[in-house]
């Protein structure tokens, strides 16, 4: 059962004081709330069921067949086609193997349900949920040029106003990419909330500050920052994003409460490094694996979350602002090896 | 670029290099290690099984095991093999013979086209002297447009974009329009941007193919992030399936990224690497050369690109100059504040040495340039009077604190450049008579 918004987040009470009218709705609307979320797992279980024709009939073969050194070596294949990473992939692999040789599994049934627990449990890392009970509660949006930055924050923001009925205040710190601003001022419009911007080649830091000071005066209750895209070898540019963050750390205390990074699905096991080099500089909190909708698998996810313990917290399943949802290990694990 | 890979790949064939002679055993060891370091750096797995089966049938074939010194040969074959992976011979872009030649950008979002296309742009009014129109058809993402009107013009070429609110916002429509402005203003080159598609979305993968039949591009390039993993040849078949491309653009070179799925893209399609994308700048754009890049990775470093980016900056005369003043001992700090300049003007000096046989991987890894000690020496250099330039035994005193004042840096730090610079003063005359300096206690001397 995947998590739904109101699991994902840490809030006060059923519902924010001052939501406007009918922001509730498509979680309140009865029947048809209910037809669209039907719609919307339906739509994560296409995208997903792409990667369980790859790796179903691989996986469902080795299982189930006879046991041999070749089961492991196919087994591992499977998972490393999925960007799992050599060396999660040898843990996993390993502890199955060997509960099977101990005689602890039997039958293809049960080693697939095992199999999915160890890759669920390796996804399950620190805290899952968002806490915005903070007022305000800043969340800062951080990752390489291309992941989708921009568009999960525009996402996120219309969930949070739309689903949970907070108002959200957007600061665009990405005053690099030429019309960065513009791309999130469009997301604002939709999601219906207000957007600080500076101008290009400005101070990202004081962008976030004033966006900030803004949310205080006006009593906001969730502030998204956004930030240019970056490599993550950029030692020049990674120094910018640690003083933006020192910028909002001084202002507002406990501030950032949530740093998300980006990860594109489609990355490789370069991911384990920009989810690294990025941890250290931005304290990052929680992973948005993006672009899932693809033939990309996202097994850098699981690399990521048992080598640096960082959570995947959303995932990204589509174009449309409903294709961002909270992330399920277990529907995730599944994902990965099931059959279709 | 490619440093992780590399640096293993390296680590490896040391290993091997230093035995005397090799068995089997130790040809299977050397390949699995490789099979591991390709798999890191994200070459699909299928091309990896391939790619070692053959490496080690040609050493094997090669007759190494049991011969003298065989590790320079395994060296070789990996080499060879890596250049063949990589697209054997740099291929080029074909042009029309009647212009405009139409290049048509596709790959997924957030691989970047966009700048990929502004830079392409830019590369080819730059090395082949042509006027180039950018087309922006990417009508979906928001505020698309608006980039490639900012970066278009910043690479010096004329953007034809229609704005939001023209009815006809038919992305094949707007191809078809360019086309007919670029051929109307006699363009040499048009790139038509796409916006980004999902590979396994037929709507749009439908829309490209009717972009491509109404411009009928004489090169369609895919952009592939160099941080894709294994998923990279997927959507290398099924965009080759689709649009037939001709080219990839390997965007994002300049991480720690192995670029390992673009060169499996090349082995899946067949289609050569054409060009690399390897900083934030519109210029840091350039041409692949898949054998450079296999010495590269190998260590052997790349002299070649070396030297052309020095070509690119320096001209004859400046150097016959230089070479004079050398001679007469009249090399000042305001020739070393050119040269430095020009220097920098290269690229990164991290990158530079990359390419300096020797450095790379682990050498590099250990070696952090601060770009900012550079800025420093300039500023100290920039604080000093003409006089103090052409003879720096001058500053003393009062004149080196005014010298550290004015350029935010200390007294030390003026004494330790002026010091320096008499040491490559030194160096420099024995070179200019003819001599060759003793590089190990030049680098003692200078730390």
């Amino acid at each position: 059962m995947a998590r739904d918004w109101s699991d994902l987040f840490i809030t006060d009470g059923p519902a924010a004081e001052g939501a406007p009218d009918g922001s509730r709705g498509s979680r309140d609307g009865g029947g048809e709330g209910g037809r669209q979320r039907g719609g919307l797992f339906r739509r994560l279980r296409e995208s997903m069921a792409k990667t369980r024709q790859a790796l179903g009939s691989e996986i469902q073969a080795t299982l189930f067949g006879e046991l041999d050194e070749q089961t492991w070596e196919r087994l591992e294949e499977a998972l490393i086609m999925a960007d799992v990473g050599a060396s999660t992939t040898a843990s996993v692999v390993a502890t199955l193997e060997e509960e099977a040789v101990s005689g602890k599994l039997e039958g293809g049934q049960a080693l697939s349900e095992r199999l999915i627990e160890l890759l669920a449990d390796t996804a399950r890392v620190g805290e899952a949920r968002i806490d915005i009970r903070a007022k305000p509660t800043v969340i800062m949006a951080v990752g390489v040029n291309g992941t989708g930055k921009t568009t999960t924050i525009g996402k996120l923001a219309w969930h949070l106003r739309n689903e949970l009925g907070v108002s959200v205040l957007l600061g665009a710190a990405d005053t690099f990419r030429a019309a960065a601003a513009e791309q999130l001022e469009g997301w604002a419009e939709r999601a219906g909330c207000e957007i600080v911007t500076g101008a290009e080649g400005s101070d990202p830091g004081a962008v976030a500050f004033e966006t900030i000071a803004q949310a205080r005066s006006r009593g906001v209750d969730v502030v998204i920052v956004d930030t240019a895209g970056r490599l993550h070898t950029q030692d020049d540019l990674m120094g910018e994003l640690g003083k933006v963050r020192r910028v909002i750390e001084r202002q507002l205390e406990g501030a950032p409460h949530e740093t998300l990074l980006t990860i594109d699905a489609t990355t490789g096991q370069n991911g384990l490094r920009q989810a690294k080099l990025f941890a250290e500089t931005a304290h990052v909190s929680g992973v948005v694996l993006t672009k899932l909708d693809g033939t990309a698998r996202g097994g850098i996810a699981l690399a990521i979350a048992r080598e640096l313990a960082l959570p995947v917290k959303l995932i990204g399943v589509g174009e449309s602002v409903e294709d961002l949802r909270p992330f399920d290990p277990d529907d995730f694990a599944r994902a990965l090896i099931a059959e279709s | 670029m490619f440093d992780s890979l590399a640096e293993k790949l390296q680590a490896t064939l040391s290993e091997v290099r230093q035995h005397g002679t090799l068995t089997e055993q130790d040809i299977d060891g050397a390949m699995r290690e490789i099979r591991l370091a390709l798999l890191e750096a994200d070459v699909n797995f299928k091309v990896v099984r391939q790619f070692t089966a053959q490496l080690k049938e040609r050493c094997l074939g090669a007759d190494v095991i049991g011969k003298l010194n065989p590790g320079q040969q395994v060296v070789k074959i990996v080499g060879e093999e890596l250049t063949e992976l990589m697209g054997g011979a740099s291929a080029g872009l074909s042009f029309s013979s009647r212009p405009p030649t139409v290049i048509l950008m596709a790959g997924l979002q957030g691989s970047g086209k966009t700048t990929a296309t502004a830079k392409l742009a830019r590369y080819l009014r730059e090395e082949h002297s042509s006027s180039v129109a950018v087309a922006a058809c990417d009508v979906y993402r928001p505020a698309a447009v608006d980039q490639l009107v900012k970066v278009g013009a910043q690479a010096g070429a004329a953007v034809y974009f229609r704005d939001p609110t023209h009815p006809d916002r038919d992305p094949v429509e707007i191809a078809s329009w360019a086309l007919e402005r670029a051929r109307s203003e006699g363009k040499d080159v048009l790139i038509v941007d796409t916006s980004g598609r999902l590979h396994v979305d037929e709507q749009l993968m439908a829309e490209l193919v009717r972009i491509r039949d109404a411009v009928k591009p004489t090169d369609v390039l895919l952009v592939v992030d160099a941080m894709t993993g294994q998923d990279a040849v997927n959507v290398a078949e099924s965009f080759a399936e689709a649009v037939q491309f001709d080219g990839v653009v390997m965007s994002k070179l300049d991480g720690d990224a192995r670029g390992g799925a673009a060169l499996s893209v090349k082995a899946v399609t067949g289609k050569p690497i054409l060009f690399a994308s390897t900083g934030e700048k519109l210029e840091q754009f350039e041409r692949f050369h898949p054998d450079r890049m296999a010495q590269r990775i190998l260590g052997m470093g790349d002299v070649m690109s070396l030297i052309e980016k020095a070509e690119q900056q320096f001209d004859e005369g400046d150097a016959r100059e230089l070479e004079r003043k050398l001679r007469r001992n009249e090399f000042g700090l305001d020739d070393f504040l050119d040269q430095l300049k020009m220097i920098r003007k290269m690229g990164p000096l991290s990158s530079l040495l990359g390419m300096i046989p020797g450095f790379g991987g682990q050498q590099l890894k250990n070696m952090k340039v601060d770009e900012r000690e550079l800025d420093r020496i300039q500023a100290i250099i920039l604080s000093m009077t003409p006089e103090e330039r052409r003879r720096p035994e001058l500053i003393k005193g009062s004149r080196r604190l005014r010298i550290a004042r004015g350029s935010g840096t200390n007294v030390q730090q003026v004494n330790k450049l002026v010091k320096q610079f008499g040491q490559m003063r030194k160096v420099m005359r024995q070179v200019g008579r003819g001599k060759m300096p003793d590089i190990g206690a030049l680098m003692r001397n200078a730390r």
